[in-house]
């Protein structure tokens, strides 16, 4: 029994060394991020010093000059008004396709399931044509794009779980004059709350990291998103401004870290159901 | 019942439906029609058979990316899945602080890709600088940075379905092999890691497939630098797209090409892991 208890104080350190070797790579960019642009490449290791600290100018300028906050805004509104209308939108359409059976139900179903394995690369530049065409390079035009190319997986598992929801409870709330809307929206959507909050995790992860399809779609002169805003600042002519660059990726860290602590159980419950059904 | 649904068609099905025809299955047709075509606009596409796919498979920079891409999916396959196996093992023995390890371990996977490209730049460039070299000076410094890369971001990812894997074995199974007089390292290889197969199924599958797919971190990490030598599939077909005027059809050619090697390398591997999972 000793030696036991002596192995997991042994397990606990060793593991805390991991977990700050872990975190080290945020650390190292964190201040680098108070540090003046000139010396980030040179010595990227050492902590910043009376010559070195520049205070919180990097942060003001990536902000003013990259316009950061206003990236975050957009994408904040991309991803909020992506996944409430991916979650209403498909969690309607899968109780309508699990409950009428036919042909027609079945189809969408399968190429719902298809969509998933599809690589973005094989429809990138065809939907850059196609939004263009209609005019969806906007933030709200992105919205519906979301919800086309979100919708296979969403679609996905909300079957799986419409199916175990037992068919007598509907059935009993329609006899009792409930209009199918009504249905869905009193009886069924109380009951799938779990899903919603598996499916909502999931599509905010994927939208709010997501670089290729908004940079594509969207009019970046007008609209930028977080990565692309960071992409941006990297990718550009002429002189890159490490300085801004770190407290660009910062600033793009901390809201992250902010929503995985504060909702940390469901990330995690919503990453392991995610995982089994697909 | 499913009368009265059917009439409610325009206001279940129809949002989605429509979404998931302009987002998905119109771009998704006409790529494979205009992969056949000669184009820089839709409306100047000639059919050119399958011309473009021979340009395609001639590229020898798009030979190298699959090559590339191909030891880049198995290397990060093996690294990431022991990696995240042993540590499930090790945080689901008693011991204080598993909770806060767990948390740490996650949390690189809720970042984006294009961030955490910069922020390991900074620091193998830190590292490299010291020995006078750089990322952009060689592909296998790239391949390397990669791999490290997409572990940090994905052990935690795969270590919470191993985790959720090793509690659902049942204790009885572990107690039994233990009377039976079954040793430690025989209890994780006779027993765990057979009852864990369809953890591994998937883990497995999601980073191979992950691997393939990878972009973002591709693009920010080493861009294709030096000379496109470290750029990946999707960077590649990216780059043709959009970096070679007249090449588009080339492109959705070998966007073509991707599809169907993903969805074949996701089909072969569920059935390589799928026929060793024992039933529970």
């Amino acid at each position: 029994m000793k030696r036991k208890q002596h192995m997991s104080r042994v397990g606990t350190g060793l593991f805390t060394l991991i977990s700050i070797f872990y975190i080290l790579p945020i650390v190292v960019v964190l201040f680098n991020s108070f540090k003046k642009k000139a010396y980030i490449n040179l010595e990227p290791f050492q902590l910043p010093d009376e010559t070195t600290f520049t205070g919180l100018e990097n942060y003001t300028t990536a902000i003013d000059q990259y316009g950061f906050l206003k990236a975050v805004g957009w994408t904040v509104f991309i991803t909020v008004g992506s996944v409430l209308v991916i979650l209403i939108c498909t969690s309607m359409c899968a109780w309508f396709i699990t409950r009428v059976r036919n042909r027609f139900t079945k189809a969408i179903y399968i190429l719902c399931v298809f969509s998933m394995v599809v690589p973005f690369q094989m429809v990138m530049f065809t939907l850059s044509l196609v939004t263009d065409r209609l005019g969806l390079g906007t933030p709200w035009g992105l919205i519906i794009i979301y919800l086309g190319f979100g919708a296979g997986l969403a679609v996905f598992m909300f079957c799986g779980f419409v199916k175990a929801i037992p068919i007598e409870i509907e059935e009993a709330a329609m006899i009792d004059g409930c209009s199918p809307i009504r249905t869905f929206f009193s009886v069924v959507l109380p009951i799938m709350k779990p899903t919603y909050i598996s499916v909502g995790i999931l599509e905010t992860m994927w939208i709010w990291n997501d670089f290729l399809l908004p940079y594509l779609t969207l009019d970046i002169k007008k609209y930028k998103t977080i990565s692309i805003v960071i992409q941006y600042m990297k990718g550009s002519y002429g002189r890159v401004d490490m300085g801004a660059i770190m407290a660009a990726l910062i600033m793009a860290v901390i809201p992250v870290v902010v929503f995985y602590l504060s909702c940390q159980k469901y990330i995690i419950k919503g990453v392991a159901a995610g995982a089994v059904k697909g | 019942m499913e009368k009265a649904i059917k009439r409610y068609f325009p206001i279940f099905l129809l949002p989605t439906l429509a979404a998931f025809t302009i987002g998905f299955i119109v771009p998704f047709i006409m790529g494979i029609w205009l992969s056949f075509c000669e184009f820089t606009t839709v409306t100047d596409a000639t059919f050119v058979g399958l011309s473009n796919y021979v340009k395609a498979l001639q590229d020898t920079v798009f030979r190298h990316a699959f090559w590339y891409t191909a030891l880049f999916a198995v290397v990060s396959l093996v690294v990431i899945n022991v990696i995240a196996f042993v540590i499930a093992l090790a945080l689901t023995q008693k011991m204080r602080g598993t909770n806060i390890f767990r948390t740490v371990f996650f949390m690189p996977n809720l970042i984006g890709g294009i961030v955490l490209g910069y922020i390991w730049q900074l620091i193998f460039n830190g590292i490299l600088s010291v020995y006078s070299t750089a990322l952009n000076l060689n592909e296998w410094y790239g391949f390397a940075g990669l791999v490290i890369l997409v572990a940090w971001q994905q052990i935690g990812y795969m270590m919470i379905i191993y985790i959720a894997g090793l509690q659902s074995i049942p204790g009885d199974v572990m107690e039994a092999a233990a009377i039976d007089g079954a040793s430690k390292m025989q209890r994780l290889f006779k027993v765990t890691i057979p009852m864990m197969m369809p953890s591994i199924t998937i883990c497995t599958f999601l980073s191979v497939v992950n691997g393939f797919k990878l972009f973002d971190q591709n693009l920010s990490l080493t861009a294709g630098e030096p000379s496109k030598m470290s750029e990946m599939l999707a960077l590649n077909i990216f780059n043709t797209f959009y970096g070679r005027t007249g090449w588009e059809g080339v492109g959705q050619a070998k966007a073509v090409i991707f599809f169907v090697l993903v969805v074949a390398i996701g089909l072969i591997q569920l059935r390589a892991t799928r026929s060793k999972e024992v039933q529970q």
